[in-house]
Formats: structure tokens, sequence, C-alpha cells
């Protein structure tokens, strides 16, 4: 029964990875197609106006009022002097958010985006479904939660990350993160299928606790966040850059000047959306310490000893504390900041793969 | 001032604007090209606690702080992980005592470490105090007058509505008399009041404003998103001074226990013992734990898992105050004895040896505890008989709960229960080296100056005894006996007095951190003017003060409700129906910097 059951998580796993395959190309589609969009714009419209501005016109035709039902998908120049009044038409139609700026309309707007990405998220949402069943049953195999070990950590965390994504996308549109959120999946799914599987096991005596329910189930969850703002945390930096960018500009800032990022809110709405994600994360992340602190109190006799997974979940802490006090420091907000998210993360990840398999402590459950 | 001078919401100096998303480093240092007068003693000190108290430091030694960290997780450190120091020392000859030097094997305790946490702290403290000072007067002061220009904020709305009546308002307008004037005020202090009242219920904390001719209400919300703000910091401090001050009065001991003995809590009867820095014997509770038996747990029935551990129990008899109680300890579930928490820690075999003389007395006789080597339990022991035999005599012995054999004829054990335990032993004669008063370790044995005479380079094989089997010891120097093997616990004391402080400031830390990340503290203002031809314009507007993604939303529903709540006055004929209103969604974190 057992086996059986483990038998079919592993083959809805693989499933799940072969349908994200799917979504990502969908999404990177929709992304190679919203550059080339963009590109026939800046041929086609001439006259005045950003291609930023125009793109947007496209997306809010359809929650526009009057003159931008009237619009075609590749609006001309003429079009384009309209298109303020649209977006304005389309921002009060819809919920209005603070911070919107003129390209953030084109986000969130409803947008007939393309069908590629149409496909995109509705395999994410197949796959995640997949994975979710694949996850259940590996627990029910086990008889206990499926995160006991390393392969467990990252079927359930992995799904934690697209669930977070989706119930993200249901508030604000970020289905232009879809590829790297699919992509970061995909490979840590791929990784840990092939390297950290390990059959079901019986949980040893050190973590027969209910604070493994609570205390890893949350440290996954602020993992969730921290991946899909170390997303946005990119996107506000290569947007910052095609907005600072001058056209002469050079070396690797003209490399980054992809085309794709006109369709993308602007840098400072980027960065409103990853900090509000990345501090839902940081509170997940004190929850985890706090709750790692209260169960080593009961399995280890101390709450705090410096076992090198606690060093590292206080130096994640220490960094995301730093990010957001950086966002409140003047000469530190915008891009310096968003390079802690991003290098928080990697830390998140660096605790992840390399503590976990390669340092000496304590938290050796990797099951490997 | 509040906060630190380079804190985003501060005010920019006078000839700087910073706008949001800003790059560089202008900000907050505005000062610099200022030509200043030499500064005293006071002076410099008080620039020195500024600096250390700005944002720029605090989050420099934030950073340092996480920087900092990271080698002790690189190197073994001699709080976590003694043994791995003592191996780093013999595998890195040169480097350990470098690495040493710069205290890196104890990195948490270290000058620079703690040089910078408490540099860190003094930085924190300079910024909560005139900030927990700033919020007090806050909390007691009525929200700030009106602005003047209210379309500068974030969600500006405004709404028009006609004149009453609008041949009396064009005569009113044309002519203004004391009547009028008694008239119109109060037409539009109705509408405030509306708005005071809906904004009061909505919990903000309101006061109303009139000068010449208009009438507005002030509306302020989530000041407990600062007290969070101070709760938390105010949070880590506790924390740290409770484990920096209150740490000192705990104590941590090991004692290893076989079945059958008992351990007293004394200072002399622990194998190891941490005290913190104010510990005095009067600490340790009077108790004593017995362990009657220990219980082990196998996975019998997946093959990939098999002989992996499912439970430890250790079954304990207790006497505290004269009352004897039963009792067991687990791997999550501690015994709460006296003032101090008993951990099971670990587990191994203790097998009894029994040395006896050629003549038959018994020169050694004890159960030995053995550390475990593998997942399987083969444990490696050392019995030393020091008196009583021609010469010194040391045996190093291996236990194997269940032998088998490899097929090159070594032992190993396949399980760890004790299914067939085989007790395998190399004598050594000689001297113990233990006459020299060097203290040595009773889990190892200098052979230097002892001769082996059983096992792999000798003439005998290794003794290798089943229980109860005796074998003889080489060179007629008597008898061993493997009379029993026994299970022993290793059991961990622990007393702190205060980890119930720690658990009371970190649970202020995460209120105060949920309070202040996720309140949004914000201005709302209604400004009612009344214009010559009898219309009132109706203003909306708001502040965030912080991170407040929702200020735009909360300016229109405001907006929404108030317009419902005048419907349902204008029933009694004060109002008349709305007029044109247009929204200007400005951004709402970006308009933190306009007072």
């Amino acid at each position: 029964m057992t086996q059986a059951l483990e038998q079919y998580s592993i083959i809805l796993i693989y499933s799940a990875m072969a349908v994200y395959a799917l979504a990502f190309i969908g999404f990177a589609l929709d992304l190679a197609k919203r550059s080339s969009t963009v590109k026939n714009e800046a041929l086609a419209a001439s006259g005045p106006g950003a291609p930023g501005d125009q793109q947007l016109v496209g997306a809010s035709a359809s929650t526009g009022r009057g003159s931008a039902t009237a619009l075609a998908e590749r609006p001309t120049s003429t079009a384009a002097a309209t298109s303020t009044a649209a977006t304005t038409g389309a921002k009060v139609a819809g919920k209005g958010r603070g911070g919107a700026s003129a390209s953030s309309g084109s986000s969130s707007g409803s947008g007939e985006r393309s069908l590629a990405l149409r496909l995109g998220v509705t395999m994410t949402v197949l796959a995640f479904v997949l994975q979710l069943v694949g996850v259940v049953l590996r627990g029910i195999a086990a008889s206990r939660v499926p995160w006991a070990n390393m392969y467990e950590f990252s079927i359930t965390g992995t799904l934690l990350i697209v669930a977070v994504f989706l119930i993200v996308l249901v508030r604000e549109d970020l289905r232009f993160l879809g590829t790297f959120i699919t992509g970061l999946v995909l490979v840590l799914l791929g990784i840990s299928t092939v390297n950290y599987y390990v059959a079901v096991s019986p949980l040893p005596p050190a973590l027969q606790s209910a604070w493994l329910v609570i205390h890893v189930f949350v440290a996954s969850l602020g993992t969730a966040f921290f991946a899909l703002g170390f997303a946005l945390s990119v996107a506000q930096l290569l947007q910052n850059r095609r907005e600072t960018g001058t056209a002469d500009a050079k070396g690797l800032a003209r490399f980054l000047n992809f085309k794709l990022l006109a369709t993308l809110p602007d840098s400072v709405r980027l960065e409103n959306l990853a900090y509000r994600i990345n501090i839902v994360g940081f509170a997940f992340w004190t929850f985890t310490l706090m709750a790692g602190a209260v169960w080593a109190e009961r399995a280890w006799g101390r709450y705090w000893g410096w076992d090198t997974k606690e060093v590292w979940t206080f130096i994640i802490w220490t960094i995301y504390a730093g990010y957001i006090h950086a966002r409140a420091t003047k000469g530190w907000r915008g891009s310096r900041s968003a390079w802690l998210a991003i290098i928080g993360f990697a830390a998140v990840l660096f605790n992840f793969g390399i503590v976990n398999i390669f340092f000496k402590g304590l938290h050796t459950y990797s099951g490997l | 001032m509040s906060r630190p001078s380079d804190h985003f919401d501060s005010p920019a100096p006078a000839e700087t604007s910073i706008p949001a998303g800003f790059e560089g480093n202008k900000g907050g240092a505005g000062s610099d090209d200022i030509t200043q007068p030499r500064l005293g003693l006071v002076g410099y000190l008080r620039w020195f606690w500024r600096q250390l108290s700005s944002m720029r430091t605090a989050l420099f030694l934030l950073l340092m702080l996480a920087l900092a960290a990271v080698p002790g997780s690189l190197v073994p450190q001699r709080s976590s992980d003694p043994n791995g120091v003592t191996q780093y020392f013999v595998d890195n000859k040169t480097l350990a005592p470098i690495l040493d030097a710069f205290q890196l094997f104890s990195v948490y305790t270290s000058v620079w470490f703690s040089a910078i946490y408490l540099l860190l702290f003094i930085s924190l403290i300079g910024c909560v105090i005139p900030r927990t000072k700033h919020h007090l007067d806050a909390l007691r002061t009525p929200p700030p007058k009106t602005p003047a220009r209210l379309a500068r904020l974030g969600g500006f709305t405004t709404t028009t509505i006609g004149a009453p009546g609008a041949s009396d308002a064009r005569g009113e307008s044309d002519t203004p008399d004391a009547s009028d004037a008694s008239d119109r005020p109060a037409n539009s202090a109705t509408i405030i009041e509306s708005a005071r009242k809906l904004l009061k219920k909505s919990g903000y904390r309101v006061a109303t404003f009139t000068d010449a001719d208009s009438t507005s209400v002030s509306a302020e919300r989530g000041y407990a998103r600062e007290t969070g703000n101070l709760v938390f910091h105010i949070g880590l401090v506790g924390i740290l001074v409770t484990v920096g001050v209150g740490g000192g009065f705990g104590y941590a001991g090991q004692r290893v226990v076989v079945e059958g003995q008992t351990f007293v809590n004394t200072l002399l009867a622990y194998d190891s013992f941490n005290p913190g820095r104010f510990f005095s014997d009067s600490a340790l509770a009077p108790f004593t734990i017995k362990l009657d038996k220990f219980d082990a747990t196998y996975d019998t029935q997946a093959t990939k898992s098999f002989g992996m551990p499912l439970d430890y129990r250790a079954s304990v008899s207790t006497t505290q105050d004269g009352v004897a109680k039963q009792s067991a300890i687990k791997v999550n579930s501690p015994l709460n004895i006296g003032n101090s928490e008993v951990y099971l820690l670990g587990n191994g075999y203790a097998p009894t040896i029994t040395v006896k003389d050629p003549t038959g007395n018994v020169v050694f006789t004890d159960s030995v505890p053995f550390l475990p080597q593998d997942a399987n339990l083969t444990s490696l022991g050392v019995v030393k008989v020091t008196d009583g035999l021609a010469s010194q005599l040391g045996l190093i012995g291996f236990v194997y709960p269940t032998q088998d054999k490899t097929s090159s004829g070594m032992s190993i054990s396949t399980y760890p229960d004790a299914q067939y335990p085989v007790l395998s032993l190399n004598v050594y004669q000689g001297s113990l080296g233990l006459d020299t008063g060097i203290p040595t370790s009773v889990y190892s044995l200098n052979v230097d100056s002892m001769t082996k005479l059983t096992g792999i380079n000798t003439d005998l094989p290794s003794i290798e005894l089943k229980p109860g089997e005796t074998a003889q010891l080489p060179n007629g120097l008597g008898s061993v006996t493997f009379d029993n093997l026994k299970r022993f616990a290793s059991l961990d004391v622990h007393h702190d007095p205060t980890s119930g402080w720690v658990l009371f400031f970190a649970i202020a830390v995460m209120g105060g951190l949920l309070t202040s990340l996720f309140i949004p503290r914000r201005r709302l203002w209604v400004k009612a003017t009344e214009k010559d031809d009898g219309s009132i314009v109706l203003e909306y507007a708001g502040l965030a003060r912080g991170d407040d993604p929702k200020l735009a939303d909360a300016v229109t529903d405001l907006a929404t409700r108030h317009a419902a709540a005048m419907a349902t006055l204008s029933s009694s004929g004060a109002m008349a129906t709305l007029g044109d209103s247009s929204t200007n969604a400005a951004g709402a974190s970006s308009a933190g910097k306009n007072t």
C-alpha cells in the first residue's frame, strides 16, 4: 500500500514537471511576443509617446472607456495620444491602486495578452493540482506531514512557491514572472527528484513533534514569498536600468535593455510589490526562527545554540531586516535595497541546498 | 526629531528634495557642504551619537552582523562542536592557531562579533528612545491641521454639491448678510460633521478645523504601527539583555546513566558541567534520577529504513523532596524536575565487564558505557584495570549489538538492537599512564607504553564473548567476563531561569513586527469649501505614513461612504444632488514627503 502510493506520488510529481515545462514554454513565448510587439510598435509609432505608453493602450482597451475600444492591438501614433485618457479610465474602472503610474495600467488591465500567456497560467494551475495530489499522496504513504526530509521538503516547498504565485496572481497581474516561477520550480523539482529522492521512512524520534508541522511548513511558506519577492526585485532592477538608461547606454545596461520590459510595471511599482511580498516572507521567517527556538528548547535543551542551520536562518533574517531598513533609509531605497532582497534569497537557497547537505550540524534530516 | 535624520520619512534638508526611489548619496548628508564651527568634546560626543543612531549606521551594522555570523558556520565552534574544533586542530596544524587568534572557533562570543551587535543595539536604543518619546507625545496630540492644498496629496478626490435652492443661493451670494452667514457654515459643518462621525467610526482620531472659507476634518489612524515598531525593537533589546545577563544564572550539565544507576544532582555527579557566570551550588535543586530501563524501538517493517530508530524512552524513578515518582523521558519531551529540565540526548550500550585475577578475586567490575560508532550501534569502549593484577591492564572493546561477519571475517553490527550481542576485546599490558596525574579521557586508551597481547599483529585472536561467557586473559593474567549488556542514556540537565522571559520578549517581537508591517498608518482629510455660487466643493485626500498600498482605495472608499451618508442627510433637505466627481489616484507611497 505504502509503496503503491509512493509510486503514484512520484509519477504525479514527474507529470507535474512535464506540465510545468509546458507552462514555462507558454510564459517564455509570451515574453518573446511582448518583445516583438514593442519592437513593431516602435517602428509603427514614430510619433510622440514612450513605448511603454503605447503598449498599454492595447492592454487597457478592454477595460478602458470610449475611444479605447476602437484601438487596434498595435496602436498608431494618433491612438497613442489618447492612451493617457484610456489608462485613466481603466484605472478608475479598476481598483485604482495607489502608486500606479502610467505603465502599471497595462499590467493590471485584464489583458488579452496572448494565447501563450493564458496557456501558461492554465498549465501552471494544472501542474499545481498534479503536484498537490502527488504531495498529499506522499503524506498519506508516510502517514505524516510530507516535509520530513530534503526530497519531501523540496516537493512541498515548490508547491508552496506555485501556490503563493497563483494566489498573488488573483490580486496582481504578475504573469510576466511565470517564466521565472515555473523555471525555478522545474529546476528545484528536477534536482530533488534526481538527487534527494528517498523512499518513505518513519520519523526519527527527534522529529516526532508537533513543531515539525508548524516550523517547517512556515519556513517553506516564507521561502515561497521570498522567491516571488526575489523575482520582483530582479525585475525592478532591470526596469530601473531601462528607465534610467539613455539611448547611448553602453555595456551591460544596453544588453539588459530588454524590449519586453516596456510591458512591465515601472520600477517604483515593482519595488512596492516586492516589498509587500518580502515583508510577508519576513514575518513568516521571523516566526520560523522563533518556532524553531521553541522546538530546539524542547528537543535539544536550549533555544539557541548557533547550530549551522540556526546561524544561516539568523543570517537570512538579518539580511531581510536590512532590506526592510534599507527601504526606509535615504540613499538606499530603490536599487540598493533590491540587491539586499536578491542576496537574501540567494542565502535562502544556500541555506536549503548547501547547508543542509554539506554543513555539519544538528539539522541533519536530509535523509541522504 | 522622532526618527534619524536619514530616515526616508524624515523631512529633507531644505534645499534638496529627494524623489522616491532616488539612488545616490545626497540624502541625509545635507550638512556636508556647510562649514561647521569647531566642535568641543560635547559636540563631538553629540556628533558621534548622531552618527551611531543614524539609519545608515544601523543598516551597516545589521549587514555587518549578517556577514560576521558566516564564519561561525564554516569553522567548527567550541560551543556547539568542541570535538570538531579538536579535530580541526589536528587536521590543520598551521591554520588552526591563526584562526584561533582571530577567535574564529568561538565567533559568537568573540570580541569583534560582540562589538558589532553591541554597537547595533546601542544604535537601536539611541533610535528607539527619542522615537518612544515622540510617539507618546503624538498619542496625546490631535491630528494636525488640514493642509491648504489637498490636491497635491494621495488619492485626491473632489465632489461638488450644487446649491440647495438655486435662486436663494444666488441671491445670498450677491448680498451676504448676517442670517446668510449663520446658515451657510452650518451647511458645510453638517457635511463635515457626518464625515467626522464616519472617520471616527472607522477608528480614526479626528479633529475639525474651520477657517475663513472652509471647514475640514483631519483624521489619523494606525498609531499601532509605530507602537508595534517600538515594541519590536524594545523586544529585541529585551531578548539581548535577558540572554546576556539572565543566562549567567543558569547551568547545563551532562551525565551518562546506565540502567540501574542513580544520578544525584550534585556538581560531582556530572560528567561535564557548564555553569553560567553567576552560578552557585545552591542553584542545583536536590533530586535524584534512577534509570530503570531504556527502551529503543527500531523499524522492522520497511526494507529501506530497516533498523531506523522509531522511539527512545527512558523510564526513570525520581525522588525530590522525599517524593518518589515514576516518569519517562523522551526525545521531544523532557522531564521537568526541581527547577531543571532533563533531556534525553543520546543512548548506547554499556556492557558489564568483570576482570578477575588468577586466583579468582574480582579486580574490576562495572558497566562501562561504550560510544556508538555507527547507525547500527557498533560501539567502542575502554576498560582500565589499574590495580590488583601483575601489571596494569587496558582493554579496548567493541560491542556488536547484532553481530555478523563480513566475507573478510570482520565483525560488523547489522541491527541496532541487541539481538545477537558480541563483545570483542583487545588486551594491552603495561602502564596506563595514569600515574603522571595528567587527566585522560575514560573513552580512550594511551597505548604508548603498553604491549598489545591480542588481536591484529599479535599471536592471539581478539577475545570474543557473548553475554555470560568468560575467557582467560593471555600471559596468565586472569580472566575477563562479559556479564550482561545494559543500555545507557545520556542525560542533559538544564536550568535556565530566564527562558520564560526570552519567550515573552520573542512574542512581543513577533506581535510588534506584525503590527508595524501590516497596520497602515495614514491621515485622511475631508474639506468642504463654500463657493460664491452656493455650491460646496468637497475634497478628500490622504497621506501615507510609511508603506500603505491601500491609501488611494481608502480615500475613494471614504468619499463613497461619505456620499452615501450625505444622501441620507439630504432626505431632510440639507443636501442637494451630487455633482461631478473626478479622481486623481496620485502615487500613494510617494506622497509621503509632502508634509
